[in-house]
């Protein structure tokens, strides 16, 4: 894998050029659910570049959703565009980073139940804040993005995404998070200072994700802490990356795709019984594909190259 | 591209009620008006949206297509299809689930979900397809300029600071009239109807010279109110008023009564309204007042809730549901004066003059202005007691009897 490296950026940035001109061509429907397939990209994506390596699960998702989408909020009709998207990215950095050097000496499922804490004191935080200070809870977010600049941004967030994560492979911080996954102890008895790197990852990840949440704000015209600190968007990013396989760069986008897609089907076609029929997939998923989508293709080509090797190919 | 049902599957309710209904074949084939709506039936505004919109809706169709369909102005009658999608709650599906029955299902109007936060993030959608929104149950101080933005969106409920100044314009009349006193204990719940509500009402009672001896706020979500109503109690106001949601609503007002707080003007917002209240309470809701109220005496609405009753199995609540049934009738007059135009429909909605449940309804700037907002429960029945001058308001009763045993 390592030896062909240098393709992905190619790859990803061809993926790119053939997706952008989609939103020309296409309806409003179609355009929104890619928007939905997009956004879940980058923030399955994102949420794999730490969670994956570490394998530590973090529920925090939303909690950086929010404070990117409330960066908007805040900022969108007293700045400039341009100066917004930085502006979220920045919030969600100095979060992650503050939060992460407390907190990400936490293993195992203090660390799950600490992140699914965190959104929510989050919430609970900016209510609070809205309430004594800013008048009213929730807010209006009139910017002017169109449907397709939302397809676009989200589209080079998707890219930039998949340039860091791949860069953060080749790096000595890739090596050091993988180290960290398969033994932590092991991995500072060998010098690697697991906290800085743990902190520096979780803080790109999360920027990426404030990032997705400040795009999407003015989709909604209107937030406030239920809607930006919605804990389901955790889950449900939880969930696609793990039917992808989060070890992979590309694991996750093989479970965005299709579930969005069965999500889709689902709300049109059996909208009463959507919960039920989701929580059955999800059931059918965990029994049938613990290792995620990439585990199935792995398998396949392990069990093909096994083939391979006992029933060699007559020389032509 | 996802397989699609026939619609008769998914718009159950007014697919079978036109067959039934539609018994001859002449009117049959005339081409259904499909309306699709996505509302909450799943997640926290479940309980608002299957209280106040989802039963009117279904009312409202089959009222419609009883009387043969939607008369357009040839004289020719449409029978109406509804479209219906769950958004879980979710402003994302909200959007994705209008942009569906926009584009895909080709609706041929679209009804608004429930809810300030909902309908405003479908307002661009169907603002930039040109629909009409008749967005009922969105209550905002900023709803002057979200009509400047959106000229389709028309506001049938008024803002939250109208609500908070006519309670206090009914405070005043009781003061002058019954010597009702001037302490009051303010809580609100920290939403943004309960804030907007709140900010407006301080500022109203401070300029009538009213004395605010307790001004508290709790989270949306507070499992244990009973520490707000000890307070009150301490400060032993005439008037408690809460800028509450339904589910506090129901606590206060639980609390009050099993702390025997006894103010003269007992206060609760949203929810006060519900008949969920009335069956919670039983006599014990007598007197109480709450935002909403409607004409009893009117045969109009008289008439409006037997059928609610009777087809939906319940009576509806005593505010925005008729509400919500009045704005369904505006469209349908609306479209026996223009057709299924959409255009021409905003036109209509915004300038005509309709007769309603509700009483007649002119819309000045896309808003209804005078309406009622103080209700209060006499007889069983949510009676509208304020503000003063609307027409249809009866007069309050006063004090609000004590709590009697549960």
């Amino acid at each position: 894998m390592r030896r062909r490296d240098p393709a992905v950026p190619i790859a990803v940035l061809v993926a790119a050029l053939a997706l952008a001109p989609l939103p020309l061509l296409l309806g409003p429907f179609w355009q929104s659910l890619l928007v939905n397939v997009l956004m879940y990209a980058a923030l399955a994506t994102a949420w794999a570049l730490f969670s994956g390596p570490t394998r530590y699960v973090s529920l925090a998702t939303a909690a950086f959703f929010g404070i990117g989408a409330y960066t908007t909020a805040f900022l969108g009709e007293a700045l400039p565009l341009p100066l917004v998207y930085p502006a979220a990215a920045l919030a969600g950095a100095v979060v992650a980073a503050v939060v992460g050097l407390s907190t990400l000496r936490l293993s195992g499922v203090y660390f799950v139940i600490f992140t699914f804490g965190l959104a929510e004191l989050i919430r609970q935080l900016v209510t609070y804040a809205e309430a004594r200070l800013g008048g009213t809870v929730g807010r209006f977010v009139f910017v002017d993005v169109t449907p397709r600049g939302i397809y676009w941004l989200l589209l080079a967030v998707c890219v930039l995404v998949f340039l860091v994560g791949w860069w953060i492979g080749r790096s000595r911080l890739g090596w050091a998070l993988r180290a960290i996954g398969d033994d932590e102890i092991a991995a500072r008895h060998c010098g690697v200072d697991t906290t800085r790197t743990k902190v520096a990852v979780f803080a790109i990840s999360a920027t990426l994700i404030s990032l997705v949440g400040a795009i999407m704000a003015p989709r909604w015209t209107y937030i406030d802490p239920a809607i930006a600190f919605n804990p389901i968007l955790s889950f449900q990013v939880l969930i696609m990356a793990l039917l992808g396989g989060a070890g992979r760069l590309f694991g996750p986008l093989l479970g965005v795709v299709p579930l969005a897609v069965l999500f889709e089907l689902l709300q049109a076609n059996f909208p009463n019984a959507f919960s039920v029929l989701l929580g059955l997939v999800f059931l059918g998923v965990v029994y049938l594909l613990p290792r995620g989508v990439v585990g199935l293709i792995e398998q396949g080509r392990g069990a093909l190259r096994l083939a391979r090797r006992t029933h060699p190919r007559p020389a032509a | 591209m996802p397989p699609r049902f026939t619609p008769d599957r998914r718009a159950l309710l007014g697919g079978i009620a036109t067959a039934a209904v539609l018994g001859t074949a002449a009117r049959a084939q005339a081409r259904p008006v499909r309306i699709g709506y996505s509302i909450s039936k799943t997640g926290p505004n479940a309980g608002g949206a299957n209280t106040t919109t989802l039963p009117n809706y279904q009312l409202w169709a089959r009222t419609v297509n009883e009387a043969g369909g939607l008369r357009l102005p040839d004289g020719q009658r449409r029978p109406i299809e509804l479209i219906e999608y769950d958004d879980r709650s979710q402003s994302e599906e909200a959007v994705r689930n209008v942009d569906r029955l926009i584009n895909q299902d080709r609706a041929d109007l679209v009804l608004p979900p429930w809810g300030t936060a909902l309908n405003l993030a479908v307002g661009p959608v169907l603002n930039r397809a040109g629909y009409p929104h008749l967005a009922v149950t969105s209550v905002t101080d900023r709803i002057p300029e979200l009509v400047q933005r959106w000229p389709n969106a028309f506001f049938f409920l008024g803002r939250s600071s109208a609500a908070a100044e006519a309670l206090v314009s009914a405070l005043q009349g009781l003061r002058q009239e019954h010597g009702l006193g001037s302490t009051v204990a303010l809580v609100s719940v920290q939403d943004q109807f309960g804030i907007e509500l709140m900010n407006a009402g301080r500022a109203a009672l401070n300029r009538a010279g009213f004395r605010i001896l307790m001004d508290r706020q709790y989270p949306l979500g507070s499992q244990d109110l009973s520490p707000i109503i000890a307070e009150a109690a301490r400060a032993n106001p005439e008037i408690f008023i809460a800028f509450s949601y339904p589910p506090d609503t129901l606590a206060l007002t639980e609390q009050a009564r099993i702390a025997n707080f006894n103010p003269k003007v007992f206060y609760t917002a949203v929810g006060t309204a519900f008949p969920l209240f009335r069956q919670r309470f039983g006599n014990n809701a007598e007197g109480v007042t709450g935002i909403g109220g409607v004409d009893t005496q009117s045969p109009a609405i008289r008439d409006y809730i037997a059928r609610h009753t009777q087809v939906i199995g319940r009576p509806p609540d005593g505010w925005a549901s008729p509400v919500t049934y009045a704005s369904l009738q505006v469209l349908e007059q609306a479209i026996a004066q223009v057709g299924v135009d959409r255009p021409a429909l905003i036109r209509a909605i915004a300038s005509g003059t309709f007769e309603t449940v509700i009483g007649t309804v002119r819309l000045e700037n896309n808003q209804r202005v005078r309406q009622w907002w103080v209700g209060q429960w006499q007889g069983g029945e949510f009676v509208a007691v304020g503000p003063p001058g609307v027409p249809g308001v009866q007069p309050i009763r006063f004090p609000k009897p004590a709590w009697g045993a549960a």
